[in-house]
């Protein structure tokens, strides 16, 4: 165990020394690539040894930063779910990073961004990993700022600049909030979680409600939970596609991970409607999410609000676990958790296979606009397919993995119908009603995001002209891709070790409630069975006798090619295909009264006749309701209060001595009225 | 007989009826207009007709376009293997539940309406988009629903529920239940492409939804496809026959019962397919825009639904 720790810790250190000291090269690339994959590998052997065994991992390391009473690890069953998830998505990135960065050769960005992605990989590793106040700010604080300096990276483009500001921001106010809820829990500065825990069963409930508060709002904003998630579907398509994986894979769930430390770990619980919240907010997410992904056309920006979107049915789950501990009822907590961090393992899984390929297409096209794209499944066949596994896996559909935390979650929230309060059996009723329309949306914006990007006629020359990736960055994608199938085909394995993590945060003994049965999973009752093998397997057999008799049986005269019909029109071309904003316009007229789109048109006509038209142009947006009605008051007023303070900042000297002495008497007045000398 | 054979009999028995079923709904429909119509064994014909043509595809279609219609009818068929419609309990049913069929279902949609975007046509997009914004608005009913029967047998196994029913035949006249059946019968409207939601006998393509995804389709693909949609159509009028009313349906394994049960499970079918002939007779298909009120009003009917199984619980 020691050996994997610091096997994961020199792997990401080396591979940060090797960028800084090897230059702008490929020996440089290869070397740090190799050493965050060792990194890697380290991590998930320790998350792994973590689950398998089930006891605790701990290391102090007093020595460092003494002053400030020293670092301290340990790892237990929920810090190695997550590790694993970040593990998992790290190995595939770096590699998928060392061909997407070949276009920084020779640059300084190239020394830049291979230094701080394993500086983040490392800090991301060792947030479920620290143990005590003071290891865990600091490791989330340079996941932060690493992760910051990653969506710089290519720093010249404006939206970039942008990006990076809102996400400062957001992540620095949610650091504000940490601080805050860590200091009303131990006012003595650094402790060690266990003497958190300690001090929270002290503390009265009102403050036990402000720390909970304060723990929703600086992890939700890191995980992305609307209305804090303004950064995500902005600093996610600014990064570089293999940070994008890890930011949405794996650095979001450590919002999850740190609501479900302070929340379930330290506070031990709390009221019912802290879940009602939790659960409000992951239903708004997941919705709200949802549709914004439906209408946007950046291919990137849709995979952001996808992952807000899956945030937020993360937190339905976790939402629930908090209502039904609360309610006492056990093990439906327990299961309603497992599923919430099986749905967070997939979710890392597939959404870091989807960022891939969408940086795949961004790399051999130069857009991520899917109205200028369109079939690159000729062009780039394999991350077409991988992207489609991808598609599927997150639209929730049978086999894959995403259907089966989907179907864990739905059971999860249904025995809420028989809790004993009437307004938790409605809560309960809307939050499925919810998950299941977040489901049929996911479909069809998935159909979109694959069909409009993959199929049918090229919409530009340049997605005419694409090319494949490199195969380092179709290996990363491959990898996550196997990932999918075996978390899927792996689930009646994987669940009952969850259970096994999930059972004693919500104060149930050990092994949890048994979520197994042969090859299938089940509810904590056995009364619901369902096994994603058995029905993969039924499903290729049926596909594969259906080819074989139609094979056999149906005429054998060869297909022939010809033109797609278009009512006679004999010349196809990509302008008389659906875009991406046409695919969505059904629902966006549905949804109107969310959207509030406003819609410009203007026709050109030839001059000679009305009956002939030039050009038309269509301008449409949606209204950012969030933006304008909750960040940009706040933004306008923080301008206005900085414009007062200016006229402090006169320039003169004079001036500033003036403020010192000022300040010295002000202090010292302070001290004398205060009685301290 | 082998207990797992069931599984491949209740394939065989769907896929056999399943043509039946569209042509009879048809020919009942032509009568109630006073029309001669085609014989109910019409759409075998045209099966067999389809699957001896010859295939011509479009210049723009990849390998997902000739692999979608197997998906597409291997996910049918595969949920006919989990779906009571001749016994309870199935071989493989605890490999699946009502969840399971539902989503088996979405995904076939899903690739239909992928491969309605593959040629590049426009009438091609304008199915997949109307497609998919339907099935997104039918599943949240479809859902609740679920959980209103899943609510009164403890389960969303779909064999538990019809054999609480059978049990506790009273039941099959809760509140809960009928509402629940109100419900999954306007879901079942929407999802298998019938008035008022969209028309199955028409090919105008403004307002086409299913036949508009599938236009470019021919030969041995469109048999696969047009076979898929029978059986769809036969999948959700056993879900509302034996699910809610499950008499007939075989709990010992033997011929006998079997017949019984494939005797009972044809005239279920034949009395639900006679409501969608008078329904299709009278009443017009919906703008497209209105049919989220439709979808809606079923929402409303699936959370009264709950709301009552567990209000009478």
């Amino acid at each position: 165990m020691r050996a994997l720790f610091f096997l994961m810790v020199t792997g990401y250190a080396t591979g940060a020394a090797a960028s800084l000291v090897l230059g702008t090269g490929p020996l440089a690339r290869w070397a740090s690539t190799l050493a965050a994959v060792v990194g890697a590998a380290g991590g998930l052997g320790l998350a792994a040894g973590v689950c398998m065994g089930g006891a605790v991992f701990s290391l102090a390391a007093p020595d460092l930063l003494a002053s400030a009473g020293g670092l301290a690890f340990s790892l237990d069953g929920l810090g190695a779910v997550f590790l694993a998830l970040t593990s998992l998505v790290a190995a595939p990135s770096a590699l998928y990073g060392a061909g997407y960065a070949r276009a920084w050769d020779g640059r300084p960005m190239q020394r830049q961004a291979g230094f701080m992605l394993n500086m983040f990989l490392l800090s991301m590793s060792l947030v479920p990993l620290a143990d005590g106040t003071l290891t865990f700010l600091l490791c989330w604080e340079g996941m932060s700022l690493s992760s910051y300096f990653l969506v710089m990276t290519e720093a010249d483009h404006p939206e970039v600049a942008g990006a990076g500001q809102w996400y400062l921001g957001m992540t620095q106010m949610g650091l504000a909030c940490l601080l805050g809820a860590f200091l009303l829990i131990a006012a003595g500065g650094p402790a060690t979680f266990a003497q958190l825990r300690a001090a929270a069963a002290l503390l009265p409930a009102g403050t036990r409600d402000l720390v909970f508060v304060l723990a929703v709002v600086g992890f939700g904003g890191k995980a992305g939970l609307i209305p804090l998630h303004v950064w995500l579907p902005r600093a996610h398509p600014a990064a570089p596609s293999h940070v994008s994986a890890l930011m949405s894979g794996s650095m979001i769930k450590m919002g999850v991970y740190g609501l479900l430390r302070i929340g379930l770990d330290v506070l031990g619980g709390g009221p019912a409607w802290w879940g009602a919240l939790v659960i409000g907010l992951g239903a708004l997410s997941a919705v709200l999410g949802v549709l914004y992904a439906l209408t946007e056309d950046d291919l990137k920006r849709l995979l952001a609000y996808s992952s807000v979107e899956n945030v937020g049915v993360i937190a339905l789950g976790v939402g629930a676990a908090y209502l039904f501990q609360s309610l006492q009822m056990l093990p439906a907590a327990a299961f309603a958790l497992a599923a919430a961090l099986f749905h967070a393992v997939n979710h890392a899984a597939f959404k870091g296979l989807l960022f891939m390929g969408a940086g795949a297409v961004l790399h051999a096209t130069g857009t991520r606009n899917m109205n200028r794209l369109g079939g690159l499944i000729r062009g780039m066949p394999w991350t077409a397919a991988l992207f489609l596994l991808g598609s599927v896996a997150i639209a929730g559909l049978p086999p894959l993995n995403g259907f089966v935390s989907e179907w864990l979650l739905f059971q999860a929230l249904l025995p809420g119908i028989g809790a004993p309060s009437p307004l938790v059996a409605v809560l309960m009723v809307l939050a499925l009603g919810m998950l299941a329309l977040t489901a049929g949306l996911a479909a069809a914006c998935f159909v979109k995001a694959f069909g409009i990007t993959f199929l049918a006629i090229p919409r530009s020359p340049e997605a005419a002209a694409a090319h494949e990736t490199a195969w380092s960055m179709r290996a990363g994608m491959i990898v996550l891709a196997a990932a999918c199938l075996v978390l899927s085909a792996g689930s009646f394995a994987i669940l009952p070790r969850l259970s096994a993590v999930a059972a004693p945060l919500v104060g149930l003994p050990a092994p949890g409630p048994v979520l197994r049965a042969g090859l299938t999973i089940q509810t904590p009752d056995g009364l619901a069975q369902m096994s994603p093998v058995i029905v993969g397997a039924g499903l290729g057999v049926v596909v594969l006798v259906a080819w074989l008799a139609v094979k056999g049986f149906a005429s054998r005269r060869p297909l022939r090619v010809g033109e797609t019909w278009g009512c006679g029109r004999v010349v196809q071309t990509p302008r008389m295909e659906y875009t991406s904003t046409a695919f969505a316009e059904p629902l966006r007229r549905i949804f109107a009264e969310f959207y509030r789109p406003t819609e410009d048109v203007s026709i050109d006509f030839h001059p000679d006749s009305r009956y002939f038209v030039h050009s038309i142009s269509y301008r449409s947006a949606i209204l950012p309701w969030f933006e304008r009605y909750l960040y940009a008051p706040v933004i306008a007023r923080t301008r206005l209060w900085s414009e007062r303070v200016l006229a402090l900042q006169s320039g003169s000297v004079h001036a500033y001595l003036a403020y010192l002495v000022a300040a010295l008497v002000l202090l010292l007045g302070w001290l004398v009225a205060t009685g301290r000398r | 007989m082998r207990p797992w054979l069931l599984g491949p009999v209740q394939a065989a028995v769907a896929l056999l009826l399943a043509p039946g079923l569209v042509g009879a709904i048809r020919w009942m429909k032509a009568r109630l207009q006073s029309r001669a119509g085609s014989p109910p064994w019409q759409p075998y014909l045209e099966l067999r007709k389809l699957f001896a043509k010859e295939v011509v595809v479009s210049s723009n279609a990849s390998w997902l376009f000739r692999a979608a219609p197997f998906i597409v009818f291997g996910s049918t068929v595969t949920v006919t293997l989990l779906v009571p419609l001749l016994a309870v309990p199935l071989p493989f049913g605890g490999a699946g539940d009502l969840l399971v069929v539902v989503y088996l279902l979405l995904l076939g949609t899903f690739f239909l309406a992928l491969a309605g975007l593959d040629p590049g046509s426009p009438f091609g997009g304008m199915g997949a988009s109307r497609e998919m914004t339907v099935a997104a608005l039918a599943e949240p009913t479809m859902a609740l629903a679920i959980f209103a029967l899943a609510w009164g047998a403890g389960s969303t196994n779909l064999g538990q529920i019809a054999l609480r029913t059978l049990s506790m035949p009273s039941e099959a006249l809760a509140p809960g239940h009928v509402l629940a059946f109100a419900a999954i019968f306007l879901v079942t409207l929407a999802e298998t492409g019938r008035l008022p939601v969209d028309n199955p006998s028409t090919h105008l393509e403004l307002t086409m939804i299913h036949e508009a995804m599938i236009l470019e389709y021919s030969g041995r693909y469109l048999a696969l496809i047009e076979w898929a949609a029978a059986l769809k159509l036969l999948v959700f009028f056993s879900l509302l026959g034996n699910l809610f009313a499950p008499w007939g349906v075989a709990s010992v394994i033997t011929p006998g019962a079997l017949l019984w049960a494939a005797g009972t499970l044809a005239l279920k079918l034949l009395a639900l397919g006679g409501v969608i002939a008078l329904v299709e007779t009278h009443i017009a298909k919906l703008r497209l825009f209105r049919v989220p009120e439709l979808l809606s009003a079923s929402f409303i009917l699936a959370l009264l639904a709950v709301t009552a199984s567990f209000l009478l619980r």
